[in-house]
């Protein structure tokens, strides 16, 4: 009796693999996607399961993470990346992270030829693009109209006014927009080492000085809101999305986009280089950008996206929030940033370091 | 033949975990120890990636910050928990005291991002301590708690008691209450018998509860970063950033074994100053 139980054991212990495989033959097999939080709704992966039959398997993470995560494993764990257009180049030329795009097999039509023109150019290695446009966005100022009316660009973040009521992140983009702000331009030094580090100890030297009035480096969202919302922060350097959610709180805070320009980042589909699933990555892509989906991506998470047909199908507040906070005359003046020179984010990384441990 | 069955049995219990020091510890250190002594672009041999700490003055600084203030978090562990543990095992009936053994252990129960999340609720600017104290009329304006040194030392010396606390009331419940009260009756003060009596007891339980701690918040990341804000650049905060942000995996290769190598040299200096022996410290 007991040998039977035993060997009945044996047997389904052996059997559950098996049921495993059978299932998985089943259906397409699965696409594994590492993306942002809320670029992949359970809704459209819902219908895209039934439209295609892959089963997609999505892991957030953020731009730094991705290369990480990807370098780690050079270039395999995932059959699709969402990292920003900057943060492309770099990484195919040093590490060879990703591959090229195939663009007879993109549905080209619905995506909007500026950004998808200007997104090729901006990941171009040896004559190839690595990457598809899918969701942009600008970095600008959160304010609260009522205390702090007169703040209008990032250099405004310095006023001893306002001291202890402002707030910025300690990352990269507060270095380049408070550079363009007080009449510098970055970008045209990125590949100047040496200019680019005068520029960078300038910075240091000014945001050092204005250490005693910011009331914290913010480096979570959530943070940011907590701040902005009771009323401890007036002004912070912020994407216009915690802004417009701010702002359908309380009617006095709404984002700005700096005088001297917003800052403009474009996530993009970019496939890496030992993805195993080549077809669903291409189905996944045309997809998310046909403009029904688009458009209910950027309802909920108000998101501008590439897709060109989405306007039309956008929420009355969602796009009342576009043309108060990003009409065309400043979405033209944004600077969107350039693909990152190897090296540059080791010297910025050191001047942030010297800004966080001064006193 | 008995031992030859023995040496089966003692692969067959020592296979899995040799294999797992080798293959999750060993293997992984050896390559990051390959990198740390790699150039990042290049990928020559070099040593500039452990010569930049001792080169650029942050690095160190850092690091020595972050030395000190585990130190000082280490002290002050010690006199919170001193107290606390003889309380526990010496005046309270025995029942209450595994209730208060308990409550000690229900709080670690919880996350530590939780936990330091609840302490930033308290103190913020608009938060309940702030609140309270406006309230009652102590306070005319919300002060700002969050964000100072002095918050950050409370928010370690918290989230790492319990790791002294344990081993001190393992080595307490070994002392003798006749040497106590022996100790009264020939007229001691209080200071006296802890100064003679309980501290030399429970120096093991300290030291190795000493130890613990120290490493903790030596290698701690989330408390310091929350709750220290703008002015809390921790050490380990810098092998983050080095890894994560700057894609500079030598560098912070070489700072995380610069951090191993230079806690145990603190740890070393530490044993041989209170003259302890490292082989009593961990029985």
């Amino acid at each position: 009796m007991r040998r039977w139980v035993l060997f009945s054991l044996l047997l389904f212990t052996l059997a559950v693999p098996f049921r495993g495989t059978v299932a998985a033959a089943q259906e397409k097999g699965v696409l594994r996607v590492i993306t942002w939080a809320g670029y992949a709704p359970q809704e459209l992966l819902d219908r895209f399961t039934e439209e295609t039959g892959y089963r997609v398997e999505v892991t957030f993470s953020n731009n730094e993470e991705m290369i990480s995560k990807l370098r780690a494993t050079r270039g395999g764990g995932f059959d699709l990346a969402q990292p920003s257009q900057d943060r492309i180049s770099a990484v195919v030329s040093q590490f060879g992270l990703y591959q090229p795009i195939d663009f007879s097999r993109i549905d080209e039509d619905q995506i909007d030829a500026s950004l998808l023109e200007a997104v090729k150019k901006n990941t171009r290695v040896d004559g190839q693009s690595y990457a598809v446009p899918h969701v942009y966005g600008t970095e600008g100022i959160v304010v609260n109209r009522a205390k702090a009316p007169d703040v209008k660009d990032f250099k405004d973040l310095l006023d001893p006014r306002y001291a202890g009521r402002v707030s910025y992140r300690l990352k990269r983009p507060t270095l380049i927009g408070m550079g363009f702000s007080l009449g510098k331009d970055p970008f045209a030094l990125y590949n100047d080492k040496g200019a680019y580090q005068a520029f960078l100890d300038d910075m240091e030297k000014t945001l050092i000085a204005a250490k005693p009035l910011v009331k914290t480096y913010w480096d979570n969202g959530d943070q940011l809101l907590q701040l902005l919302r009771s009323g401890e922060v007036w002004a912070a350097s912020a994407w216009e999305q915690a802004g417009w959610k701010l702002h359908a709180e309380n009617p006095d805070i709404d984002y700005i986009a700096p005088a001297s320009g917003a800052l403009g980042w474009v996530d993009t589909f970019a496939i890496p280089s030992r993805s195993q699933n080549l077809e669903g990555a291409y189905a996944y892509i045309n997809f998310m950008l046909r403009p029904e989906n688009a458009a209910f991506f950027t309802n909920r998470e108000t998101y501008g996206t590439a897709s060109k047909g989405a306007i039309a199908f956008l929420d009355e507040e969602i796009k009342d929030n576009f043309n108060r906070g990003l009409p065309p005359e400043v979405l033209a003046q944004v600077n969107w940033y350039p693909p990152v020179p190897a090296g540059i984010e080791e010297m910025e990384g050191r001047t942030l370091d010297k800004i966080k441990a001064a006193r | 033949m008995a031992s030859g069955r023995l040496r089966g049995g003692f692969l067959f219990f020592f296979l899995p975990v040799a294999l797992w020091l080798a293959l999750l510890i060993v293997l992984p250190h050896l390559e990051l120890l390959r990198l740390s002594f790699t150039d990042s672009l290049a990928g020559r041999f070099t040593v500039a990636n452990y010569l930049a700490f001792f080169t650029e003055p942050i690095y160190w600084l850092t690091f020595v910050r972050t030395a000190l203030y585990s130190l000082l978090v280490t002290f002050l562990v010690m006199t919170v928990a001193l107290p606390v543990a003889f309380y526990v095992t010496k005046v309270v009936d025995v029942r209450l005291s595994g209730f208060l053994m308990v409550l000690l252990l229900v709080p670690f129960w919880v996350s530590e991002l939780v936990r330091v999340y609840g302490w930033m609720i308290l103190l913020r600017e608009s938060g309940i301590v702030n609140q309270v104290l406006t309230g009652l009329g102590l306070l005319k304006e919300p002060v700002e708690f969050l964000y100072r040194d002095a918050t950050m030392v409370m928010g370690l010396v918290y989230t790492s008691m319990l790791f002294m606390v344990v081993p001190l009331i393992g080595v307490m419940d070994d002392l003798d209450d006749a040497l106590i009260e022996a100790a009264y009756d020939l007229g001691a003060s209080k200071g006296a018998i802890w100064r003679t009596i309980v501290i030399p007891h429970c120096a093991t339980g300290l030291v190795s509860g000493g130890i613990i701690v120290f490493m903790l918040v030596l290698g701690s990341y989330l408390t310091p970063n929350l709750m220290g804000g703008k002015n809390s650049l921790w050490f380990t905060e810098q092998i983050y950033n080095q890894i994560i942000l700057y894609f500079n995996w030598n560098q912070g290769a070489a700072f995380g074994f610069l951090l191993l190598l230079l806690s145990s040299l603190i740890i070393w200096a530490v044993l041989k100053v209170t003259g302890q022996r490292l082989k009593e410290v961990v029985k």
